[in-house]
């Protein structure tokens, strides 16, 4: 019992006191902001992995960007990835950057179904369905949850049965083999239920958009609330995203 | 000759590998397993010209060497298994029967692997598995998942219980199945193939990638640089910290012990974060590529690592001594989840799960890599083979990396500035790359082509082989003690589905 209790107070405060404002330490790469500077532009799409820049003018998809920094490597002047991780929106548009804009992103709240803030802004509970994710995202989930993010405080939280959330958070490509499943998940909530994609996986298939082991067709015919972009997405990034969802209102 | 020997990165024209007859082939490569220092790396078909070319890779532990030999087969044909002989090869045979439809006689349970989408037989569907039966009014059947209750991967285990006790499991994979070994040929550009490799397991990312950066290399016949090599040793143990730490915060959580789940969990923290310092992401996506890095360790992260470290180690140690001395704790790990030293060898158990049942099997220590033959590593022996080998394992090679990361950073070499570009890979090789990443051996295989393009790869992920051991494990224990069995093992679904 002592020792319990030492390591208690050997532990101390763990918790991010704001989560909306804490700065990342080290290297992040968040949001990224494209200069004006002319470039070899075949060159810089060429060495996206995943076709995530798009040229004339150049703009970056996050929802297909891996994060990697390779163009920012090879195009230190053209392409900087600054440390903001709020980069989770409702609209899949504003997840493509353009050259020359340095606006931070942010839900359209003319997108948030009413339904969301009537219900869900003191209380959501959310059920994730993996299909074909590799792990990483779900490391960060499961970490949105632990001591240090506690996301719980905002009453948000993973629950074990669809019956018992408020709606479903996708991580990874969708397998073909996980199609009929994330359905079934889905039908069990009750509603009203919301949708988020999590990580670039999920938002666009990311390096296994082409593989003929996918099959997105759950996307083609649900509407998805928010989108979370990363490759894994960082915690702080998930957090910020789903408050916005349901604190943000209509004007 | 049988076969060729090849050491850890060594390329081969692929066409030195000996073709035997297939019973040549069955006698050999099950009687190397006979052998205590032999296990099966890799064992897998390549269609070609309309035959099928059986590639079986048996790794000596002793000697540093994999004996590699071949055999070419009709595509629906049937033949005796290598099964019946050495239980280790049935999942590999399985995989065989699965993608080329050949039947392997006298094998224990030939049913499918994880659906692929270029099985042989286009019916097959993940729904209708066929799972064993008893047929009996006292028993019962429990299934679980694919989705399971905790933010994990998807898979289906089915019990079938007496009561509350479970006579037998069945764990039915295939749900991640993303076609990812073709990717690795559809896909051209050398930073895709980075992406793929990344993305093959999410917790092993440094695992799997260093498996492919050090295959690759090869392929290309051009030597790792020292700062290279520095930095996937050192992202190696720095991984197996981290995910050793977040295991034993989720072993403590499925047997509800509150301290340790949070501190543990919470000790991970600062960890990850120090791979966010290096190269901007938390699980080491974008750190190690072939050839080169975009992300040269410097004195400076030396002496931040150097400080996590300080602040890491004396809490770890402590939330160890706690958690280790519970009685209560102790008697959930006790005598649960137990796989026998013989189930454990006749299996082919690899990596962690291998050692706690008193297996002395480390690639790092056997067929060294990178930097692992200056670390002198001595793998860590168990002999329970149940939780709490599995739980002391952790805390023990937790120690082990720490001391590894230090030694490491103690000469921290500069980095290369006269880097040569990588030249194409040599045509018509085959090689083959080993990795002890935590959890144990990863084993990546390439063949190019005439014009040095890859024309197969495969990935062996060490789930692959001890999937198994989590089936055999739970037999007679308690149903609610599966949680804890099976976070202790924490295999990968994604890297065994690929």
């Amino acid at each position: 019992m002592i020792n319990n209790v030492k390591i208690l107070i050997h532990q101390g405060k763990q918790y991010i006191p704001d989560v909306t404002t804490v700065e990342v330490p080290g290297v992040f790469r968040g949001r990224p902001v494209i200069s004006n500077e002319k470039v070899d532009e075949k060159a810089l799409e060429e060495i996206c992995p995943t076709k995530a820049i798009s040229i004339n003018p150049v703009a970056i998809d996050l929802g297909k960007c891996t994060f990697c920094g390779e163009c920012a490597v090879a195009f230190p002047n053209k392409i900087k990835f600054n440390k903001e991780y709020k980069i989770a929106t409702n609209s899949r548009e504003d997840l493509v950057i353009k050259e020359g804009v340095d606006n931070p992103i942010e839900l359209n709240p003319d997108l948030i179904r009413k339904e969301i803030s009537d219900y869900f802004s003191g209380s959501l509970k959310l059920r994730q369905v993996c299909a074909g994710g590799d792990g990483s995202c779900e490391l960060e989930l499961g970490a949105t949850g632990n001591v240090n993010f506690d996301m719980g405080r905002f009453g948000i939280e993973f629950v074990p049965s669809p019956r018992h959330a408020d709606g479903i958070v996708i991580t990874g490509p969708i397998t073909k083999n996980m199609a009929a499943s994330l359905q079934i998940c889905y039908d069990a909530v009750p509603e009203p239920k919301i949708i988020i994609l999590a990580g670039t996986d999920a938002i666009s298939g990311g390096i296994f958009v082409d593989s003929p082991a996918m099959d997105r067709s759950f996307l083609e015919t649900h509407q998805v609330d928010l989108y979370v972009p990363g490759n894994p997405m960082h915690p702080l990034t998930f957090i910020n995203g789903v408050l916005d969802l349901i604190r943000k209102r209509k004007k | 000759m049988k076969s060729i020997s090849i050491k850890n990165n060594q390329q081969i024209p692929f066409d030195s590998i000996p073709v035997l007859e297939y019973e040549q082939f069955l006698d050999y490569n099950t009687s190397l397993l006979h052998i205590k220092d032999n296990h099966c790396v890799n064992y897998y078909g390549i269609p070609q010209k309309g035959k099928i070319k059986l590639i079986c890779c048996v790794a000596n532990d002793k000697e540093g060497l994999i004996k590699i030999s071949s055999a070419e087969v009709s595509p629906q044909t049937t033949l005796e298994s290598f099964s019946q002989h050495h239980l280790a090869f049935e999942k590999f045979e399985r995989e065989i029967y699965e993608n080329f439809g050949i039947h392997f006689i006298n094998h224990p349970w030939l049913k499918p692997v994880r659906y692929p989408v270029n099985q042989s037989d286009k019916n097959n569907t993940i729904s209708n598995y066929p799972f064993f039966k008893i047929e009996s009014e006292e028993l019962h059947e429990v299934g679980v998942g694919p989705i399971h209750a905790g933010i994990i991967e998807p898979g289906h285990f089915r019990f079938i219980c007496n009561g509350e006790q479970i006579l037998h499991l069945e764990i039915q994979l295939g749900y991640q199945h993303r076609g990812i070994e073709n990717l690795f040929l559809q896909k051209k550009k050398l930073i895709e193939l980075h992406t793929l490799a990344e993305n093959i397991s999410g917790d092993a990312v440094v695992g799997h990638t260093t498996a492919f950066v050090n295959l690759w290399e090869t392929l290309c016949n051009q030597e790792t640089d020292a700062d290279l090599n520095f930095a996937r040793t050192l992202a190696s143990e720095i991984e197996r910290v981290a995910i050793h730490t977040g295991d034993l915060s989720g072993i403590c959580t499925d047997i509800g012990f509150q301290l340790g789940s949070a501190v543990f969990g919470r000790l991970r923290t600062p960890i990850i974060n120090f791979f966010q310092q290096w190269c901007g992401n938390r699980l080491a996506k974008s750190l190690i590529r072939a050839g080169k890095t975009n992300f040269p360790f410097t004195a400076e992260l030396g002496e931040t690592l150097k400080t996590v470290l300080d602040n890491f180690e004396p809490d770890f140690n402590e939330m160890c001594l706690v958690t280790f001395g519970t009685p209560t704790v102790l008697a959930r790990f006790e005598k649960t989840g137990m796989v026998s030293n013989e189930i454990g060898k006749s299996i082919g158990l690899v990596g962690m799960a291998a050692r706690m049942t008193n297996i002395n099997r480390d690639i790092r220590a056997s067929h060294s890599y990178n930097n692992y033959a200056t670390l002198a590593h001595q793998p860590i022996l168990k002999h329970h083979g149940d939780v709490y080998s599995r739980a002391q394992i952790r805390r023990e090679e937790v120690k082990q990396s720490l001391a590894y990361i230090r030694q490491l950073i103690a000469s921290i070499p500069s980095e290369n500035l006269n880097r040569k570009s990588l030249p194409k890979p040599s045509p018509n090789v085959f090689a083959l790359s080993l990795v002890e990443g935590w959890r144990g051996e990863i084993c990546h295989c390439a063949i190019t082509n005439d014009t040095g393009d890859l024309q197969h790869y495969k990935i062996k992920d060490p789930s692959f082989h001890n999937w198994l051991a989590l089936a055999l494990a739970v037999r007679n224990n308690e149903i609610s003690d599966f949680p804890i069995s099976n976070k202790s093992f924490d295999m990968s679904y994604s890297g065994h589905d690929l």
